[in-house]
């Protein structure tokens, strides 16, 4: 691997916290090191170069999502970027659709929040249910189509790389839609296909989605929104024909 | 779980609805290229299928009505899949350039896809229907002498051009937007599945370059006819 690559990384630095903060690209060179990330990169920049550089991580390690940003113009997480697979200009850019806190940092959280209490993403269970009964068996393929969609870490790269949200800030975005597939997989949860309906049946939800299939291809983890978005299309359709 | 309310049905209508119309134009010019393209193999064969449209076949007679009534049951069909794919469209010139700018930075191939939908969509608003009112008022104006005349006399080689690749480009992408959308031919496990996404886009751009190569083949030989051909204006091909 070429480790004495000389890495130009351009950042677009805005903070709207700041008064009279204009947005502008700043460059700095970072000599490249072996199995560098844009984590490292960002680190580095930081601790020797500019110890203003707002940007975000938890985990580094593509698990908490709190390091998503555009990347050449495309969303991915900074910490499971390699640079040795980029060309040695880099682009970084805060995500867009969420609230900037300055520079790469963006406020997913409250965004993710209200999506979440919107489309009450948590088991809809009776509410006299006897806890002293055994739950129900559930079979280990679907408990395990379920995990999978459970993987999701709100990073944001599906909303970012969506055209459907580009022209309708309404819209759930893969990540909402994937987390209504999840619970109407989920046995355990009461809710019917018409309560479902009812929180994604329009176009705001599943029929706004016209399958550009962004998120598909920028989800860091790899979630099958693709398959799971038509899925729940055609249960959808069930209910509304 | 609690009681049942009305839901409002009419975005999964629309949504199906889209869908369904655009499979039906799609069948319908895969099989009007194809129809059309019959001038490749002879006139006489184009003869016969003219004949064949016009019922000749079922009545022992010719009724250019039923090239009429086709027509205008697709521009109803057009007109229905144009309304409820509108709603689609970006809405205004700021929103138009968001998506623009956010095409050009994802640089995605299905995302840009998208927007030769909208071009083509846009244009055949025009371009279809002034061809399907030439259809419609003239059905009997087809024949290899009389489609010929139309497309050199009557000056509709550009126009006819234009739709070609404009139709061919929308209902090629457009199909195959519908498999992905509806979950059709879908690989059994997720890591296979943007190699099966690569498989139908490959198969779209073969069959899109099939149909544009036929298409281009059968209007330049009815130029050719019409330009080299000894016929008066009105006069109708007999085998």
């Amino acid at each position: 691997m070429s480790s004495n690559r000389k890495l130009k990384i351009s950042i677009l630095r805005y903070d709207p916290h700041i008064k009279d903060d204009k947005a502008r690209m700043e460059v700095f060179e970072v000599d490249e090191a072996p199995g560098m990330t844009l984590y490292i990169v960002l680190n580095d920049i930081r601790k020797h170069m500019d110890n203003s550089l707002k940007f975000d991580f938890v985990c580094r390690a593509g698990i908490c999502g709190s390091c998503a940003m555009l990347i050449n113009g495309s969303p991915g997480l900074a910490c499971s970027a390699l640079t040795s697979k980029m060309d040695s200009d880099i682009t970084l850019a805060p995500l867009p659709t969420f609230e900037l806190i300055g520079d790469l940092s963006i406020f997913t959280g409250n965004w993710m929040r209200g999506l979440n209490e919107h489309l009450e993403t948590w088991i809809h269970t009776e509410s006299d249910k006897d806890f002293n009964i055994l739950e129900e068996v559930m079979e280990p393929e679907l408990a395990e189509e379920i995990y999978e969609l459970d993987r999701c870490i709100e990073c944001g790269c599906c909303v970012a790389g969506c055209g459907t949200m580009q022209m309708n800030e309404n819209f759930l975005g893969a990540v909402g839609i994937n987390k209504i597939a999840r619970y109407q997989l989920d046995p355990r949860d009461k809710r019917d296909d018409e309560d479902y309906y009812e929180l994604v049946g329009d176009a705001d939800g599943v029929f706004g989605c016209m399958t550009l299939l962004g998120c598909e291809d920028v989800c860091p983890k790899n979630l099958p929104l693709q398959s799971k978005i038509a899925y729940l299309r055609r249960k959808m359709l069930q209910i509304g024909k | 779980m609690s009681e049942k309310r009305r839901i409002n049905k009419m975005p999964a209508r629309l949504d199906f609805l889209q869908s369904l119309t655009g499979v039906i134009l799609a069948l319908f010019i895969s099989g009007h290229i194809l129809f059309e393209s019959s001038i490749l193999i002879s006139k006489d064969a184009m003869y016969t299928m003219t004949l064949f449209f016009e019922g000749y076949f079922f009545f022992g007679e010719k009724h250019p009505s039923i090239i009429s009534f086709l027509a205008s049951s697709v521009l109803i069909i057009i007109i229905i899949h144009a309304a409820i794919a509108l709603r689609k469209f970006p809405s205004s010139y700021a929103q138009y350039k968001i998506f623009r700018r956010h095409m050009k930075s994802l640089n995605h191939h299905d995302t840009s896809l998208w927007a030769v939908q909208v071009i083509t969509g846009f244009f055949m608003f025009f371009l279809a229907s002034i061809h399907l009112y030439t259809m419609i008022t003239m059905p009997s104006s087809i024949g290899p002498y009389a489609s010929s005349e139309r497309i050199i006399s009557e000056v509709m080689w550009p126009l006819y051009f234009l739709l070609l690749f404009a139709v061919v480009i929308h209902a090629g992408i457009g199909i195959y937007r519908l498999i992905l959308k509806w979950g059709l031919f879908e690989a059994s496990k997720q890591k296979y599945m943007k190699q099966r996404r690569t498989l139908l886009r490959t198969i779209m751009y073969f069959v899109i370059t099939i149909y544009l190569v036929i298409g281009v083949a059968s209007l330049i030989r009815y130029m050719n006819i019409g330009l080299s051909d000894d016929f008066e204006k009105g006069e109708r091909y007999h085998p």
